[in-house]
C-alpha cells in the first residue's frame, strides 16, 4: 500500500542525506520526495510517498522520529488529501497537431508555458493520475524533453 | 571571556566534566592539541592508532556511565575511528569524537587529507555536526554530550573546521540546550503500564529477557527487586551480562546462539516474556518465526524504533528502564508460589543441561576463564576480544554486578577488546581489568600495548591461544565439513616475546596444572600491563551452539 507523509524538519545542511540514507539503509521504499520550506524559513517539510504495509509505515516513522532534526511526521490520510505533481512537458508540435494539443491542455486545464517553432511546452499541475493522463495523451506527439516533480500533499481543512 | 575555538572547545569540555581525552594528534587539531598543553585539569592519552582511541573512549564510557570522549586529526585520523564509531552505535554506547576539518574555504576540493566526515559517519551515528563558525562551538559541545548521553545512548560526531578554531568569540558555556526535535520519553504511559501488570499477573510461565538496556538505565536494582518479588526467572542478553546477578537462583544466564540450554528452553516454553533493554536480535532469537512462539510479549524501550521492530508486541512500554520497572513494581501484585511449577521446571533443565566442559588434564578455555572467576572472585571488570573466546568468557565468569562486562556485541569487532581495556582501567583505576582474548583478535590493536605500558597500566591480557581463528574454525568444522579455509594461524608470532618487546610482562601457560599459579603471579603484577598466552586445546568449541536459521531449543548441546 502507498501512503503519503509528511516530515518536518528543521532546515538545516544534510538533513535531507540523513533522511534519505535512512530510507535506503533500512530498506524503505522511497516512491517519491519532495522537499521545501515552509511558512517558517527554519523548517522545511518533505512530502515522501512510500510503499509498504502498516507495520512497515510504522518503522519509516519510528525511525525518522530518531534523526534529532525531525520535528513532526504526518501520515495524510487518503480521504483528506490535497495532492499536486508538477510536470514540465515539451512535445513536439506543427501546424497539423497544434490545435489538438491545445485542446488536451484545455481539457486537463494545463497552461502552455512556451510556444516555439515545432514545439509546445505544456506545464501541468495536479494529481499524479491526471499528470500520467496528460503525459500519455501528449506521447504520440513525440515528447522533446519532460520534468515531473515529486508529489507535495497537505491535509484538507484546519490542523 | 574571548577564547579562540580550540580554547572554547577545551573549556567546554571541562564544563562537562571530562577527565579524559583519547586521542591521536594531525594537521587539523594542532591548534586543539596547543590548548591541551598547557591543560592540567584533561588529560590525554595518546593512543598508537585512531581505532585504539575509539575503543578505550567507548570501554570508559561502559564502565563509568560517562560520556567517552575522542579526538583525531581529518581524513585517516577521522576513517579511523568508524569501526569504533559504528562499534558504539551497534552498542548504544555514550561516546563523542571530535574530528579537525579542513578550512571552510578547503572543503568539497578533495583538499590534503579532506574527508566528508559526517557523511561517513551519518548511519553510524546517533547524530553529527559539521562547525564551521567558532562561534558555535559551546553550543554544539552542549548538544553532543546531551545526545550522547540521554535517551538511548550512543556516539555523536563533531566534525570542526580548522578556521573554525582559530577565531576568537566571546566564550559563554549555555546551561540549557534546545533541541525541539528531541525528547526522549522517559516515563511509561500508565496505560501501559497497568495492561503489563495485568497481563503478569495471568501468565503462569513469565521469564525476564533483559539486555544492555538495563545496564545503561542503571536499572539492576530495580531488575532484581521486580524479579524476586514475582518470583520471575531472568536471562539475560550477551550485552546484558551483570545487569541480573548471574549467582541468583532466579537467574538463567545468557540466552540465544551459546546461551545457555535452560535459558532457551525456558523462554520457548514461556508464555510470556518480559522483555527490558534487549531488541530481539537475530544471535538472541534464531529463526526468528520460531522464537518464543506460545509467549506473549511485553518490551520496554527507550527507543521506541526497538518495539515491533522485530517481533510483534502486545503490550508495548516506551519508557527507560529504571523508572518503568520502578513504576510496574507499584502496579504488580505478586502472588505466593504461583510460579512454582515453572520453577521447578526451570530448576529441572538447569540440573540436566548445565554448562560443562570436558574436565580432563588437557588445558581448556573453560577452565582458565572459571580460574579468573575464582581467583578475582568474580570482582575483576571482563573486557574481550571477539570469537570463542568471547563466548566462554560469557558463559563461565559470574557476572553478579553491571559494568563489569564489556564486550563488542552488535558489531562483534574483532581488536575491541584491548584497547576498550586501557579506557577501562582509566575509569576504574581500583578494579583489576582483564581482556579476556583470542589469539587473532588480540593482534588486531596490539600496538596498544605501548599505550598500557606508557601508562603503566595493569591489565592483565590472557590469550585464549588456540591457533585459530576458532570461532571461524568452529563454524568450518560444523557447517561447512572441516575445511579451514584462511582460519589456520599456527604461523602466529610468539606472543609472549612481542608482549616483552612493547615492554609489558608475558608468561606462557602450556598445562593445565601450571595455569593458577601463572595467573596468580600475574595478578600480582602492578605497573605494567602482563600478557599471558595460554596454549588451549586446539579445536575447542563453544556450545551450546544453536546453528544459524534454527530455533534456539534446537540447540547443539555437546
Ligand atoms: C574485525 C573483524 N574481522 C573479522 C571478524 C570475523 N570473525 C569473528 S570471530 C573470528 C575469529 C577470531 O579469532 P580469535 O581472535 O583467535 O578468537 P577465537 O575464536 O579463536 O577465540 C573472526 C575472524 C570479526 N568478528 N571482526
Ligand atoms: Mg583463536
Amino acid at each position: 500500500m502507498k501512503h503519503t507523509i509528511s516530515v518536518i524538519v528543521e532546515n538545516k545542511p544534510g538533513v535531507l542525506h540523513r533522511v534519505s540514507g535512512l530510507f535506503s539503509r533500512r530498506g524503505f521504499n522511497i516512491e517519491s520526495l519532495a522537499v521545501g520550506t515552509t511558512e517558517n524559513p527554519n523548517i522545511s517539510r518533505m512530502t515522501i510517498v512510500v510503499e509498504g504495509d502498516e507495520i512497515v509505515l510504522e518503522q519509516i516513522t519510528k525511525q525518522l522520529y530518531k534523526l534529532i532534526d525531525t520535528l513532526k511526521i504526518f501520515d495524510l490520510p487518503e480521504q483528506k488529501l490535497i495532492e499536486r505533481e508538477l510536470a514540465l512537458i515539451k512535445v513536439h508540435a506543427n501546424d497539423k497537431t497544434r490545435q489538438e494539443i491545445t485542446q488536451i491542455v484545455d481539457i486537463f486545464k494545463a497552461k502552455i508555458v512556451d510556444v516555439a517553432e515545432d514545439s509546445l511546452t505544456i506545464e501541468i499541475s495536479a494529481e499524479k493520475d491526471k499528470v500520467d493522463n496528460v503525459q500519455k495523451l501528449l506521447e504520440k506527439f513525440g515528447i522533446q524533453e519532460l520534468v515531473r516533480t515529486g508529489k507535495i500533499a497537505l491535509q484538507r481543512g484546519g490542523i | 571571556m574571548e577564547l579562540s575555538g580550540a580554547q572554547a572547545l577545551i573549556e567546554s569540555l571541562k564544563k562537562e566534566g571530562v577527565e579524559y581525552i583519547f586521542g591521536y594528534p594531525g594537521g587539523k587539531v594542532l591548534g586543539i592539541y596547543d590548548v591541551l598543553y598547557h591543560e592540567k585539569a584533561i588529560k590525554h592519552i595518546l593512543t598508537r592508532h585512531e581505532q585504539g582511541a575509539a575503543h578505550a573512549a567507548d570501554g570508559y564510557a561502559r564502565v563509568t556511565g560517562k560520556v567517552g570522549v575522542i579526538l583525531a586529526t581529518s581524513g585517516p585520523g577521522a576513517t579511523n575511528l568508524t569501526t569504533g564509531i559504528a562499534n558504539a552505535y551497534m552498542d548504544s554506547t555514550p561516546i563523542v569524537a571530535f574530528t579537525g576539518q579542513v578550512s571552510t574555504d578547503q572543503i568539497g576540493r578533495d583538499s590534503f587529507q579532506e574527508a566528508d566526515v559526517t557523511g561517513i559517519t551519518q548511519p553510524i551515528t546517533k547524530h553529527n555536526y559539521l562547525v564551521k563558525q567558532a562561534e558555535d562551538i559551546p553550543r554544539v559541545v552542549k548538544e553532543a554530550f546531551h545526545i550522547a548521553s540521554t535517551g538511548r545512548p550512543g556516539p555523536v560526531v563533531v566534525d570542526i573546521a580548522v578556521d573554525a578554531m582559530k577565531k576568537k568569540i566571546n566564550f559563554k558555556y549555555p546551561d540549557k540546550v534546545s533541541l525541539p526535535g528531541y525528547k526522549p520519553t522517559t516515563k511509561g504511559h500508565p496505560r501501559q503500564i497497568k495492561a503489563a501488570a495485568k497481563m503478569i499477573g495471568l501468565a503462569k510461565k513469565p521469564v525476564i529477557y533483559a539486555g544492555g538496556g538495563v545496564v545503561l538505565s542503571g536499572a539492576s536494582k530495580e531488575l532484581k527487586e521486580f524479579a524476586e518479588k514475582l518470583r520471575i526467572p531472568v536471562t539475560t542478553t550477551m550485552m546484558g551480562l551483570g545487569a541480573f546477578p548471574e549467582d541468583n537462583d532466579l537467574a538463567l544466564h545468557m540466552l540465544g546462539m551459546h546461551g545457555t540450554a535452560y535459558a532457551n528452553y525456558a523462554v520457548q516454553e514461556s508464555d510470556l516474556l518480559i522483555c527490558v533493554g534487549a531488541r530481539f536480535d537475530d544471535r538472541v532469537t534464531g529463526h526468528l518465526p520460531t522464537f518464543a512462539p506460545k509467549a506473549k510479549h511485553i518490551h520496554i524501550d527507550i527507543d521506541p524504533a526497538e518495539i515491533g521492530k522485530n517481533v510483534r508486541i502486545d503490550v508495548p512500554i516506551v519508557g527507560d528502564a529504571k523508572q518503568t520497572l520502578k513504576d510496574l513494581l507499584e502496579k504488580v501484585k505478586p502472588e505466593k508460589d504461583k510460579h512454582n511449577a515453572w520453577l521447578k521446571q526451570i530448576e529441572e533443565w538447569k540440573k540436566k543441561y548445565p554448562l560443562k566442559y570436558k574436565d580432563d588434564h588437557e588445558l581448556r578455555p573453560q577452565y582458565i576463564v572459571e580460574l579468573i572467576d575464582e581467583l578475582t572472585e568474580g570482582k575483576a571488570v571482563i573486557c574481550t576480544e571477539v570469537g570463542q573466546n568471547q563466548m566462554w568468557a560469557a558463559q563461565f565468569y559470574t557476572y553478579n554486578e553491571p559494568r563489569m562486562w564489556v564486550s563488542s556485541g552488535g558489531l562483534g569487532t574483532m581488536g575491541y577488546g584491548f584497547p576498550a581495556s586501557i579506557g577501562a582501567q582509566f575509569g576504574a583505576p581500583d578494579k583489576m581489568v582483564f581482556d579476556i582474548a583470542g589469539d587473532g583478535s588480540i593482534q588486531m590493536n596490539i600496538q596498544e600495548l605501548t599505550t598500557a605500558v606508557n601508562h603503566k597500566l595493569p591489565i592483565k591480557i590472557v590469550v585464549l591461544n588456540n591457533n585459530y581463528l576458532g570461532m571461524v574454525r568452529q563454524w568450518q568444522e560444523l557447517l561447512f565439513e572441516r575445511r579451514y579455509a584462511s582460519t589456520d594461524l599456527h604461523n602466529n608470532p610468539d606472543l609472549v616475546k612481542v608482549a616483552e618487546a612493547f615492554g609489558a610482562a608475558a608468561f606462557r601457560v602450556t598445562k593445565k596444572s601450571e595455569a593458577k599459579k601463572v595467573l596468580q603471579q600475574a595478578m600480582k603484577i602492578k605497573d605494567r600491563p602482563v600478557l599471558v598466552d595460554c596454549r588451549i586445546v586446539e579445536e575447542e568449541n563453544v556450545f551450546p551452539f544453536v546453528p544459524p536459521g534454527q530455533a534456539i531449543n534446537e540447540m547443539l548441546i555437546d
